[in-house]
């Protein structure tokens, strides 16, 4: 009897050690492809609930008058939103710092209060490269953003800078001398879903124009100059496009040949994607570490970059996918006055 | 309602206690046995009780002393790239490694820091397994014994010398090697199946993993069978491959009955061992035509009808960095 409990006991605090690390029921796979190929949609409708209620968009302002004159002839100093009406300019403002400024700072966050024009926070300087950034994500690469569009919040969630971002991340410091180096892997780094792949697979991947593919084309070897290593970077990054969009690799790929183009369309979403992020990242973020002050540096000197979760935050579509450029059409295409 | 739980219990039930067994003279005797015997209950749960006599000779102490080397040098490479933190040792055990050198260095020996450890943990891992092959396959031998044992080994250090050596020096490069880590070797395994086009169309990995899992259902079955006729001596089974006696018959009965043949006392272990051997056999055929021969699996598979093209629900799409101006 006694032993009987003691098996019983053991068998309990086994079993819950055992399972201490699995997700809570329930998991629901949906068939996405063709029998047997295991082509299938993993989720689970308590963590996509939990998700949806972390990611709701924020109530849009009630639009404004697009007529009378424009911002540029009644402001001084604007140089990307001049076409607005003094109403959406407003507007816009407004939200802005809805969006993003530290609630006891609000306009002054980025603007010298006693002269609005006045460019010498660098707060000012960034919104407005960021501003040329929103509006050339809503007209150019609509490849990616389609008409959903981005908005300030798409990113910064109420922030006054993005929350999930990457920096050059050399990761923790070895004994180094003639010890082995860890060739920037092997712990388990949250970026690539505590994986021991390399845990900087941004800074060439997304940062600069890296080669993601590692697959060869042809049956036999033709001269793929692909390594292992070249494979495991990409493996990274694709584990980081996983658990930041809250999907297994068949959203994108099939199951069976990875690099072909048969499976579900998101995979040339996800192209488009990747080239948008590298775009912003050389073009539009990178340039701003010159006027950064150093406390928005990392360790190696380099500011916050883009990649995946920041604007999916572990959804699909960033915030389950609602439409707020259609709230906010002053972020899109200049419009000619009305 | 009672069944009996004697012959289903995972541990030994029987431990018989006599005087210390030395074993068998051999012609070539050089040391007296018998000195470092010892008995040990818990271990007589899971095997014989009887610990020793232990033969190390030459070819054993100097696999021992590679075989520590080796794991010296992964092991404290491993402490050292955590900065000697012994907590931090402990808490990323799982995920360090010591990772082979980069492809720049190609064939050459790198610096120490760069993979040049990886490259001396390997050499002292090989010699230590092949030292102690050679050790099973001497002591075999001075037994009298046949080398079955030894050439199973074989099989296994084949295996690995594909991984860590014969592939590597095929594609010019050590950084084609496995890292030695537990999370790292993983990880290592699935992005060559990604580079390689998805491992699952290398006809000979399937013939590994049919090897594979039919070493464990030869093993459950043979295991079970024996133990479900052990109440009538079914454990004396090499007794019983000349001198077939009720256990035997009962046991092949059972299978006649259940699946119309069966096999023998001595064709099952033949069955088993055939089984074991080819595991790692076919997979180094597999890992050695990768990326050598083969680049991509999946495609090999349906150029040579191994595997179908599977019907898509999806429109086909074209490649986007095919389009005219696209970005790469």
């Amino acid at each position: 009897m006694r032993s009987a409990s003691t098996c019983l006991t053991a068998l309990v605090l086994g079993s819950a050690l055992f399972l201490a690390g699995c997700e809570r029921p329930p998991p629901a796979a949906d068939q996405i492809g063709y029998r047997g190929t295991s082509m299938g949609s993993v989720t689970n409708p308590r963590t996509l609930e939990m998700r949806e209620a972390a990611n709701q968009p924020p109530e849009a302002q009630p639009a404004a008058d697009p007529t009378g004159p424009r911002a540029s002839t009644i402001y001084q100093n604007v140089k990307v939103l001049g076409d607005l009406s003094e109403g959406e300019f407003i507007r816009l403002m407004a939200s802005m710092t809805e969006w993003l400024a530290p609630p006891d700072q609000s306009c002054a966050y980025c603007h010298n209060v006693e002269n609005m024009a006045d460019e010498s926070k660098y707060q000012f300087r960034v919104a407005r490269q960021m501003l040329i950034m929103t509006r050339s994500l809503n007209t150019d690469w609509k490849s990616h953003v389609g008409e959903t569009g981005v908005t300030c919040y798409t990113c910064h969630r109420g922030n006054p800078q993005p929350q999930a971002t990457f920096k050059l991340d050399p990761g923790p410091r070895g004994a180094g001398g003639f010890t082995a180096s860890r060739q920037g892997q092997n712990f388990a780094a949250r970026a690539v879903g505590s994986t021991s792949l390399p845990n900087d697979p941004f800074t060439q991947l997304l940062s600069y124009a890296g080669e993601i593919r590692v697959n060869t084309p042809t049956a036999l070897a033709a001269g793929n100059p692909r390594t292992i290593q070249d494979a495991e970077l990409t493996y990274s990054l694709m584990i980081h496009m996983s658990e930041g969009l809250g999907v297994n690799c068949t959203f994108c790929h099939n199951s069976q040949n990875f690099g072909a183009w048969n499976g579900p369309p998101q995979r040339a979403t996800a192209f488009h994607g990747i080239r948008m992020v590298r775009d912003i990242n050389t073009r539009h973020v990178q340039p701003l570490a010159a006027i950064l002050p150093p406390e928005r540096l990392g360790p190696e000197g380099d500011n916050a970059k883009v990649f995946c979760t920041t604007c999916h935050q572990a959804q699909p579509k960033p915030m389950g996918g609602a439409p707020m450029l259609r709230d906010y059409p002053e972020l899109g295409a200049p419009r000619p006055a009305p | 309602m009672s069944f009996a739980i004697d012959y289903q219990n995972i541990f030994t039930r029987v431990q018989v206690r006599g005087p210390d067994d030395t074993g068998p003279p051999i012609e070539t005797d050089l040391y007296s046995r018998g000195k470092t015997i010892k008995h040990n209950y818990w271990l007589g749960k899971i095997g014989d009780a009887q610990i020793g006599p232990i033969y190390l000779g030459w070819f054993g102490s100097a696999s021992l002393l590679c075989g520590i080397i080796a794991f010296e040098i992964i092991g404290l490479n491993m402490w050292a790239s955590v900065n000697w933190d012994p907590i931090q040792f402990v808490r990323q055990l799982f995920w360090l490694a010591l990772e082979p050198p980069a492809p720049k260095y190609g064939l050459s020996f790198p610096p120490l820091a760069e993979g040049g450890w990886w490259l001396l943990a390997g050499f002292f891992m090989t010699l230590s397994l092949i030292l102690w092959w050679v050790r099973t396959y001497r002591r075999a031998r001075a037994l009298g014994m046949g080398t079955h044992v030894a050439w199973a080994f074989a099989a296994a250090i084949w295996l690995m010398l594909v991984l860590g050596f014969f592939r590597p020096l095929l594609m010019g490069s050590w950084s084609e090697g496995v890292p030695f880590g537990i999370f790292p070797h993983l990880d290592w395994t699935a992005a060559f199946s990604i580079r390689y086009g998805n491992l699952f169309y290398n006809p000979f990995h399937a013939l590994s993993i049919a090897f594979l899992y039919g070493s464990a259902l030869l093993f459950a079955m043979h295991g079970g069978t024996i133990l479900a006729v052990s109440r009538y001596g079914g454990e004396r089974e090499i007794e019983q491959i000349v001198d077939r006696g009720t256990a035997s018959e009962r046991a092949a009965l059972f299978w006649r009955w259940t699946m119309g043949f069966n096999a023998t006392m001595e064709s099952i272990h033949r069955w088993a061992w055939w089984f074991a051997v080819l595991t790692p056999l076919t997979g180094g055929i597999g890992i050695l035509l990768t990326g050598t021969v083969v680049d991509n699996w999946y495609l090999w598979a349906v150029k040579h009808d191994f595997a179908p093209v599977y019907p898509t629900p999806y429109t086909p799409a074209v490649d986007p960095l095919t389009l005219p101006g696209a970005t790469r």
